[in-house]
C-alpha cells in the first residue's frame, strides 16, 4: 500500500531514436513504458518523468500540475530552469498525461491533482532534484568526455563549460552521453545562488493566451468528433423516467439520443445542432428532492445549531470561561451555497475504441479522471489515456470529474469520438457547490477585560462525504481491485457523512484560530449530504474566516479595543500572522483617517500554510457597498515568481469579493434558482478595487498562493461596513444581509 | 421547429467562406465549429460575459447571440485575423503581455477584441470609458487591475505610433 518513492523516478534512462520511451518506474502498476513520438531521431536523454533533453538541444519539461491561471506552468518551469541553469523560456512545456509518476507529492493529496495551493510547495524540492539530476549527468558526461575533473565543469546557460580550456558543449550534444551516467543525490543550488527563482519572469503561456491559439478542453479537435449536450434532472435527485426523442432524432446532423446516468445525452455533429435537437426532446423525470429549499434548509441548519457538534478543538474549558465571564458576545453567521462559474463551461472529449479509452479534459485531477474512466469502462489502467489541456479556470470545480464520466458514457454508446459541452446554465445548476454553512459564535470576556473564551459551532455538509467515493479510488494503489475500491469509497462517504470521522475542511479557518485565547472550543455538526458540494477556492477558509474575523471585530468593539491592536496583542505567539497584519496596517496607514466617507476594515488568516492580511477601504451608500482599495500583505515563504504571487492575491480578492457582495446559489423546491451571469454575477471591472500587494521577504520554504488571498477579503469588507454604518453584516452575500435589514426595518423590528 | 438551412457567405478575417446553416444559428458556433476558429470562446450564450466578442464591420459584437444570417457579406474579424494585422490589436496584445494580464486566459481574447474596438473609437480612453465598455467582459480570475493598466498602455503605444507617423519621415 505504500506510495512509490520519488527516488524511483529519478533514475536515468536512455531511449534510442525512432521512439522515445518515457521510462517511469511504477511499482504496483506494471504498465509498459509509454512511448513518446521521436522528434528528430538520434538519442534523447530522459533523466526522469519530467525532463527530456533531445539531441537537437530542445529541453522538454513535462508539467505534471495543471495550468488553470494560477501560473503553475511558469512557476514550475522556473524551478527546473534554476537547476538546469537556463532561461525558463528555453523549456518546451508538455502537459503530463495521467500517470502515477505524477502523483502530487503533497501528502494531503497523494494522487495526480492540482489543488489546495500545493504545486509550488510540494514540488519545490522534487522538481529541482529532477532538474539537478539532469544537470549533474550532463556535467559528468562532459567531464568524462574531456578527461577533466568534474569540479571544473560548470552548467551555464544551457551548456557545460570547461573554463580552463574554453571547451563548451550544449546539453543536446551531451544528451547521449549523459544518458549513460548515474547520478546519486544531486546537490541543489543554495538560495543565495538563485537566478531564476524569485524573478518575475514572463508567464510561458502568455503569448498563446493573447493570440487565441491556447487550447482549452473545449477547443480539442479529434477526427470524427461528435458533440453531446446532456439534459440533466431539473430537480435535485430526480430520476429519469423516460423520454421521447423521435422529433429530435429526425433533425439533420443528429447522431443519437441516449440515456446516460446523469440524464439524456443528445449527440450531434456539432454543438449547435445538439443544442437545437435537445429542445425537441421530451423528458419525464420523477419528482425529486423538492424539499430541498433554501428557506427550509436554513430552518434545519438553525435547529441543528441548537444541538451539539463534534469538537475539532477544545482548549481549556469554554463552559467555565462563559460561567465566569463579565460579558458574553454571541452571534449567528451564515453563508450560502456557491457555484464556481469557471468561464470555460465543463466539457470533456472521449474516444473509446477496441477496449481502450482516451480522454482530453480540462481537469484539475488527471488521476481522478483516469479512475473515473476505469469505473465506467472497467478497462485496465494501461488502456486508459488521459490528456490534460489548459483550463479556463478551475477554482476547485474541476477536481470533480462528472464531465469526464458523461463523455465516456456517451462515447461507449455512440462508437465515435464525443465531446460533451455544458451550457452556462448546466454549469451553474449542476455544480458541486461550496457548502452552505451556519455558525454560532460566542466570546467570553473576563472580569479583567481579557478575551477568555471562544466558542464556534459550524453546521454544514461534509465535502469529504461527497467526494470520498471518487477520491478513495485515486488514493489507493492501482493494484487494488475496482470492486474493493468501490466499497471502500462507499464506506468513506458513510464515515464522513455520518460524522464518524471529521472532515478537516469543515472547520478550517476556525479550528486553527491563532489568537492567544485560553479557552477555545470549535465544533462541527454535519448535515446530510443532500446537495452536491465540493472544493471552492480556499474551501472551508472561504466561509470560516469570514465568521472568525468578523466576529473577532465584534468582540474588539465590545471590549472597546481597536480591532487591529487587539489582533496584534493576541498574536504575540504567532509571529508570521502578526507580521502580515502589521505590514498591511502600516502600508494602509491604520490609525490615520481614510478619505472622507471611506472606512477601513482589517482581517487576517493563515491558509494553505501562507499568511495574509487585508485592509479594505469601503464606502456605503444605502445598500450599495463600494470597495475602493485593498492593501494586502502576504507571507508565502520563498517567492518563486513575485508577479504571479501578486496576480493570485489580486485574483483571490476579486473572486472573494464577488461572493461577498452578491453571489449565492439558492434552491427553490429542489431546483437551483440561478442559471447564468445575470443572476450569479461575478465581480466586474468597474467594481474592482485598487489592490496593493506587499510580500514579506522570506527564506522559509514556499507555501500556497492560489487561495490564501481570498479568505480575509469578505471579513475585511464586512468590518469596514460596520465602521461605515454601525451595521454588522453577518450574512453572505452582503446584498442579502442588507435586504434582510431593510425588511426588518419595514416590520418595525430593531435589526 | 427547426429553421431550414441556407447558404450564407461569410467574410471572416479577409477570407470568404460559404456555409450552409440555419440563419438563426449563433455566429459563435459557425466560427468555432464550421470554420474551426476556436480562439473565440463560449462562456454564457447570452451576451453576459463577452468571451465571444468579435468585430463585425469594425464594431464589437457578442457572437453568441448574433444570428449568422444577419452578418452575411459583412466583414467579420476574430482574434485569429487580428493577430495577422491591425494596429490596435497588435498594440493591445503587446500591452497585455507587458502587463502580464492573463491568468487562465479564457476571457482574454474577448477582452482584447473589446479593447481594440474601444481604442479605435476612443484613442485615449478614461477609466470611465474603460468601465463602460469592459464591464461587459467578465474575467473570473480577476485580472481587472491589469486589464485597466494594459488598456492605458496600449493607448499610449498607439498614440506614440501615430505621433511618429504624423511627424513623418523615417526614424
Amino acid at each position: 500500500m505504500s506510495a512509490p518513492s520519488r527516488r524511483d523516478f529519478l533514475r536515468l534512462g536512455v531511449t534510442a531514436g525512432g521512439a522515445l520511451l518515457l521510462e517511469i518506474a511504477l511499482p504496483g502498476c506494471g504498465g509498459p513504458p509509454r512511448a513518446v513520438a521521436a522528434a528528430n531521431g538520434g538519442v534523447a536523454f530522459v533523466p526522469n518523468a519530467w525532463l527530456r533533453i533531445e539531441p537537437d538541444d530542445r529541453i522538454i519539461f513535462v508539467l505534471d500540475r495543471v495550468e488553470m491561471g494560477q501560473g503553475t506552468m511558469t512557476g514550475q518551469a522556473q524551478l527546473v530552469a534554476e537547476e538546469l541553469a537556463i532561461d525558463p523560456s528555453r523549456l518546451v512545456v508538455e502537459l503530463a498525461p495521467a500517470n502515477r509518476a505524477y502523483d502530487n507529492p503533497d501528502a494531503g493529496l497523494g494522487f495526480q491533482a492540482t489543488g489546495g495551493s500545493t504545486s509550488t510547495r510540494a514540488s519545490f524540492i522534487p522538481l529541482r532534484t529532477a532538474a539537478a539530476t539532469a544537470r549533474e549527468a550532463l556535467r559528468q558526461a562532459a567531464a568524462r568526455k574531456w578527461g577533466v575533473a568534474l569540479a571544473t565543469c560548470t552548467a551555464e546557460n544551457g551548456a557545460i563549460v570547461h573554463a580552463a580550456s574554453g571547451r563548451r558543449a550544449r546539453y543536446g550534444e551531451l544528451a547521449a552521453d549523459a544518458a549513460r551516467e548515474d547520478v546519486d543525490a544531486p546537490a541543489l543550488k543554495p538560495a543565495k545562488d538563485f537566478r531564476v527563482i524569485g524573478k518575475a519572469v514572463p508567464r510561458l503561456d502568455i503569448r498563446a493566451k493573447v493570440d487565441g491559439s491556447a487550447v482549452y478542453g473545449i477547443d480539442v479537435k479529434v477526427p470524427g468528433l461528435a458533440v453531446a449536450v446532456v439534459l440533466r434532472a431539473p430537480v435535485l435527485g430526480a430520476k429519469l423516467l423516460g423520454f421521447d426523442a423521435a422529433e429530435a432524432k429526425a433533425q439533420p446532423g443528429v447522431v443519437d439520443v441516449i440515456a446516460i446516468p446523469t440524464g439524456v445525452a443528445v449527440v450531434a455533429e456539432t454543438y449547435w445542432r445538439a443544442r437545437r435537437a435537445a429542445q425537441a426532446v421530451r423528458v419525464r423525470w420523477s419528482e425529486g428532492e423538492t424539499h430541498l429549499d433554501t428557506e427550509r434548509l436554513r430552518s434545519a441548519y438553525r435547529a441543528r445549531l441548537e444541538s451539539s457538534g463534534v469538537a475539532q478543538r477544545n482548549d481549556g474549558s469554554f463552559a467555565s470561561a462563559e460561567r465566569r465571564a463579565a460579558r458574553v458576545v454571541d452571534a449567528l453567521y451564515e453563508v450560502p451555497y456557491l457555484a464556481h462559474a469557471t468561464l470555460e463551461p465543463q466539457n470533456a472529449t472521449a474516444v473509446v475504441k477496441d477496449g481502450r479509452c482516451e480522454v482530453w479534459a480540462p481537469t484539475q485531477a488527471p488521476g481522478l479522471a483516469r479512475e473515473a474512466v476505469r469505473s465506467v469502462t472497467g478497462f485496465a489502467y494501461d488502456d486508459i489515456v488521459v490528456h490534460q489541456t489548459l483550463l479556463g479556470g478551475g477554482f476547485g470545480r474541476r477536481l470533480a470529474q462528472d464531465y469526464v464520466v458523461e463523455a465516456v458514457h456517451v462515447a461507449l454508446r455512440v462508437h465515435r469520438p464525443v465531446k460533451v459541452i455544458w451550457s452556462r446554465e448546466d454549469d451553474t445548476r449542476h455544480d458541486v457547490y461550496r457548502p452552505m454553512a451556519m455558525t454560532r459564535v460566542r466570546a467570553a470576556i473576563g472580569r479583567n477585560g481579557a478575551l477568555d473564551g471562544w466558542f464556534q459551532r459550524i453546521v454544514s455538509q461534509s465535502i469529504a462525504a461527497n467526494v470520498g467515493p471518487e477520491w478513495v479510488h485515486a488514493f489507493l494503489p492501482n493494484r487494488v481491485p475496482l470492486s474493493l475500491k468501490a466499497s471502500m469509497g462507499r464506506s468513506a462517504a458513510i464515515t464522513f457523512g455520518g460524522g464518524a470521522l471529521f472532515d478537516e475542511t469543515t472547520a478550517e479557518g476556525a479550528r486553527d484560530l491563532a489568537y492567544g485565547i485560553p479557552n477555545v472550543r470549535v465544533e462541527h455538526a454535519v448535515m446530510a449530504a443532500e446537495v452536491p458540494v465540493g472544493f471552492w477556492r480556499s474551501v472551508g477558509f472561504s466561509h470560516n474566516v469570514f465568521v472568525t474575523e468578523s466576529f473577532f471585530d465584534e468582540v474588539a468593539h465590545a471590549m472597546g479595543r481597536d480591532p487591529f491592536e487587539l489582533r496584534r496583542s493576541l498574536l504575540a505567539k504567532a509571529p508570521r500572522h502578526r507580521r502580515v497584519l502589521e505590514l498591511a496596517a502600516e502600508k494602509v496607514g491604520w490609525g490615520t483617517p481614510a478619505k472622507p466617507g471611506v472606512f477601513r476594515g482589517i482581517a487576517q488568516a493563515r491558509s494553505f500554510e501562507s499568511y495574509a492580511a487585508h485592509v479594505a477601504e469601503v464606502s456605503v451608500h444605502g445598500a450599495e457597498v463600494k470597495v475602493h482599495r485593498v492593501v494586502a500583505a502576504v507571507d508565502c515563504g520563498t517567492v518563486v515568481n513575485p508577479d504571479i504571487v501578486r496576480a493570485q492575491v489580486e485574483g483571490g480578492i476579486a473572486f472573494g469579493l464577488g461572493a461577498a457582495l452578491r453571489q449565492e446559489i439558492t434552491l427553490d423546491a429542489g431546483r437551483v434558482t440561478q442559471g447564468n451571469f445575470d443572476d450569479f454575477e461575478p465581480l466586474r471591472i468597474h467594481e474592482m478595487p485598487e489592490v496593493e500587494v506587499h510580500v514579506v521577504p522570506s527564506d522559509e520554504p514556499p507555501t500556497g498562493i492560489g487561495e490564501p488571498g481570498l479568505p480575509p477579503i469578505a471579513p475585511a469588507v464586512a468590518n469596514a461596513i460596520f465602521h461605515a454604518t454601525n451595521r454588522r453584516v453577518r450574512r453572505m452575500p452582503f446584498s442579502r444581509a442588507f435586504a434582510e435589514d431593510a425588511a426588518a426595518t419595514v416590520k418595525g423590528r430593531t435589526p | 421547429m427547426v429553421t431550414a438551412p441556407q447558404v450564407i457567405t461569410l467574410h471572416v478575417n479577409g477570407a470568404v467562406h460559404r456555409v450552409e446553416v440555419p440563419p438563426d444559428v449563433p455566429l459563435l458556433w459557425v466560427i468555432r465549429e464550421e470554420l474551426g476558429l476556436t480562439g473565440t470562446k463560449f462562456g454564457c450564450g447570452a451576451a453576459l460575459c463577452g468571451a465571444c466578442t468579435v468585430h463585425i464591420d469594425g464594431e464589437p459584437r457578442r457572437s453568441c447571440v448574433t444570428p449568422v444570417g444577419e452578418v452575411g457579406g459583412k466583414a467579420i474579424v476574430t482574434i485569429e485575423g487580428l493577430t495577422a494585422g491591425g494596429a490596435e490589436v497588435a498594440a493591445v496584445q503587446e500591452a497585455w503581455i507587458e502587463e502580464s494580464v492573463p491568468q487562465c486566459g479564457y476571457c482574454q481574447v474577448g477582452q482584447i477584441m473589446s479593447t481594440a474596438a474601444l481604442l479605435r473609437a476612443r484613442p485615449a480612453p478614461t477609466d470611465e470609458d474603460i468601465d463602460a465598455v469592459l464591464s461587459a467582459n467578465l474575467c473570473r480570475c480577476g485580472t481587472y487591475i491589469r486589464i485597466r493598466r494594459a488598456v492605458h498602455k496600449a493607448a499610449e503605444k498607439l498614440a506614440a505610433k501615430s505621433d511618429g507617423a504624423k511627424s513623418g519621415g523615417d526614424p
